[in-house]
């Protein structure tokens, strides 16, 4: 099953390769990787997606709460309800007769155009890992020409936080 | 407060952290350091002759006397040699410290002459390291590095200080208390986790004390034989948990696991309740997985969260300080008032089938009038020691010959490269505790492929006037592995006969220590005895049986109740 887990990490050199080396070093697969700095300068926030069974998860959690610079982990996925959000520059090949396609779909599913060339549009979309996959399939047969995806950033609901 | 360079921080860090002795081996990148030490003059040194013997030596240091080992390398290639070191210490978890000296800041990055991201190379076999860039820095890492080693769940630091940081200047402030928000080690296991044990020990009948190397390091060894004693139950080892029951008490039943003894493993087969203290589960004690222990609850006391169901489940994870959760439980089951004798009285047909595998399958070998065996001059050595030396051993045959026919009777007593299987690692290891017990007897037992690993050593053995004893066990293979040549691959002896040994008589006296000889068992009492009785460095060589074998063995991948035996 996958699994999205939030950590709070020291922002110290080395950290983040750490928990990457972590992963790799024990055979568990890093599906995203977003990081940066919290409010707080000193720590920054991770989203790690990964998938494994229950015993794996487990091992993963405790794994990376015994780094020493790490400072909590949330699997924000056990915790109840959650938001998600990944977002993508889509590139995509606009010609005359597609142009206004392109736009009509942009805006059912509210995305918006960053960028515009003679040739291309340049899409950004921003919502959860499926809307985003979604429109990555009815853009492709327009054609595609560069994608660029952050990986998955989440968040548990009302009051609990990190 | 006055300024101080980084190196002077270094020598007054480990002044204030109590540290007396250090070994090393110096070059181009910390120079500086070892001037300081110098100047100031307070700390030995101990110059070795390969930084791989120097994170061995500061191990083996720790090992024997619980305090933090510490060792110190130059740069690039000083620091991959201790690598080796660093990793077996991280295995068994072994606090110690290495510092390292690097390029300066200005240079990190350019491939500069002897740089290497020793910090990077290191980070998945030490417990935290760090690279120093701003001499400020530097006594709270230092600090840190200290703390982080030897509490929660031991293990190696690596610290990296650049030439230029090492000369730079700051404050020096050592008094402030460390709190490391992100690392909060659990000492005091949860008493609703110890009532919880405590009951399923209330409806069991069938129960094994399983302890490893975590009852060792927390100092849990009086608390296991009083645990044992009030409810009479079987003790069982692993090889890094040797010495924390005593090995010759009436209830301890032996080493488990592949070459554990035939009567520790189907005790923990047949178990219905296993109580883990400090042992990991290791695959070398639960063979295949799959097939062990089926009928038993399992509880398991740690101080590393990570261990605990990281190979099998577990029905009462209990983390904490060994000693601190069998305190607890010790008092609860007190406090339930059954007395030993009930515990003994329900416990009695398990005893009986106990003592029935003993008899089945004791350990043991076939005598010999006409070659030395290598289990004899182990029981020998034994017989004349009675435990009271410091034994380290290199790692294969010799390693678990001496774990099955050497009685530890006391924590401390075995130093052994469990986790990683390090060959090499017991002559340092041996000038390390050596140098925490200038008194004690040191013995090293080895193989004759082992002891070439590092035997290098001999020198700083010799140069510090450490009377260390050395067995070797010279078959002329490497054994373990012709062993499993021998049993799994039709006696193909790739690569381990070793067609040249060199004359180990020479090689001790070329280094000026004594070198002994035994090629017929009646030598070997002899030999023994006069290697022990002369003063200083000895090297004992017993020429033994060629193609005798450890049993019994666990055949990789079996159940442990599919055991060959003698």
């Amino acid at each position: 099953m996958k699994h999205t887990l939030s950590v709070l990490v020291e922002n110290n050199p080395g950290a983040l390769s750490r928990i990457a080396g972590l992963f790799s070093g024990r055979g568990f697969n890093i599906e995203s990787l977003c990081v940066a700095a919290t409010l707080d300068p000193t720590l920054s926030h991770l989203t790690l997606t990964t998938s494994g069974d229950d015993l794996i998860i487990e091992q993963i959690i405790k794994q990376l709460n015994r780094l020493v610079d790490v400072y909590k982990v949330v699997d924000v996925t056990e915790e109840g309800a959650y938001v998600e959000r990944e977002m993508a520059l889509i590139k995509v090949k606009a010609e005359a007769e597609t142009r206004a396609e392109i736009l009509r779909m942009c805006d059912i599913f509210r995305c918006k155009v960053v960028d515009v060339s003679p040739r291309t549009y340049t899409v950004e979309v921003t919502g959860p890992k499926t809307k985003i996959d979604a429109v990555v399939e009815l853009l492709k047969p327009i054609g595609i020409k560069e994608i660029a995806k952050t990986g998955v950033i989440a968040m548990s609901r009302e009051k609990k936080s990190l | 407060m006055a300024k101080m360079a980084g190196k002077q921080m270094f020598v007054e860090a480990l002044k204030r952290e109590g540290v007396q002795v250090i070994f090393g081996y110096p070059g181009g990148a910390i120079i500086d350091l070892y001037d300081a030490l110098d100047q100031d003059g307070t700390i030995k040194h101990i110059l070795v002759r390969h930084e791989q013997g120097a994170a061995h030596a500061a191990d083996g240091y720790a090992r024997a006397s619980g305090r933090v080992g510490v060792c110190l390398a130059t740069s690039g290639p000083g620091a991959t040699n201790t690598v080796t070191g660093i990793a077996t210490a991280y295995m068994d978890s072994v606090p110690i410290v290495v510092f390292t000296g690097q390029v300066p800041t200005a240079l990190i990055g350019n491939d500069a002459f002897q740089e290497v991201d020793i910090v990077g190379i290191t980070r998945p076999c030490t417990k935290h390291n760090y690279l120093v860039k701003d001499v400020k820095d530097l006594p709270r890492v230092i600090k840190s590095a200290f703390y982080i080693a030897r509490t929660g769940r031991p293990g190696p630091v690596l610290v990296d200080i650049p030439k230029d940081v090492q000369n730079a200047k700051a404050e020096f402030n050592y008094d402030e208390e460390i709190k490391l928000r992100s690392y909060n080690p659990v000492l005091d296991p949860h008493i609703k986790q110890i009532e919880k044990a405590y009951h399923l020990f209330e409806h069991c009948k069938r129960p094994i004390l399983y302890v490893g190397g975590g009852a060792v390091i927390s100092g849990a060894h009086e608390e296991v034989r009083e645990l044992a004693e009030l409810i009479h139950a079987p003790v069982a080892m692993t090889l890094m948990g040797l010495g924390a029951f005593p090995g010759t008490h009436p209830l301890n039943i032996g080493m488990l696991g592949m070459h554990g003894t035939y009567c520790a493993n189907m005790t923990m087969a047949n178990s219905d309740l296993i109580l883990a203290i400090g042992a990991r589960f290791d695959d070398r004690v639960t063979g295949k997985v799959d097939a062990f222990a089926p009928h038993a609850k399992i509880i398991h006391i740690d101080v590393d969260p990570t261990s605990i169901q990281k190979n099998v489940k577990v029905d009462i994870p209990i983390v904490g300080d060994c000693r601190k959760a069998l305190q607890k439980l010790i008092k609860v089951i007190a406090d339930n008032g059954r007395p030993t004798e009930t515990w003994k009285e329900i416990f009695s047909p398990w005893w009986e089938q106990i003592h029935a595998w003993e008899k089945r399958h004791p350990l043991g070998y076939k005598k010999d009038p006409n070659v030395i065996k290598p289990q004899f001059v182990i029981e020998t050595l034994y017989g004349m020691t009675k435990g009271r030396a410091i034994i380290t051993t290199e790692v294969g045959q010799n390693q678990m010959w001496t774990a099955q026919f050497y009685k530890f009777d006391s924590p401390r007593s075995i130093l052994s490269s469990g986790g990683l299987g390090t060959m090499g690692y017991g002559l340092p290891a041996a000038i390390g505790a050596q140098m925490a017990f200038p008194d004690r007897l040191v013995i090293d037992i080895a193989g004759d492929g082992s002891i070439q690993m590092n035997i290098q050593e001999l020198a700083t053995a010799m140069e510090q006037r450490l009377p260390i004893k050395i067995v070797i066990l010279n078959n002329r293979f490497l054994g373990m592995v012709r062993q499993w040549q021998e049993l799994f691959y039709d006696r193909r002896y790739v690569a381990t006969d070793f067609t040249f040994t060199p004359d180990f008589v020479k090689i001790a006296e070329a280094y000026g220590a004594t070198g002994l000889r035994a090629t017929r068992p009646d030598e070997v009492e002899d030999v023994l005895k006069k290697g022990l009785e002369t003063p200083g460095l000895v090297i004992m060589e017993f020429v033994i049986a060629r193609e005798e074998g450890v049993f019994p063995m666990v055949p990789a991948g079996k159940a442990t109740t599919e055991m060959l035996l003698v």
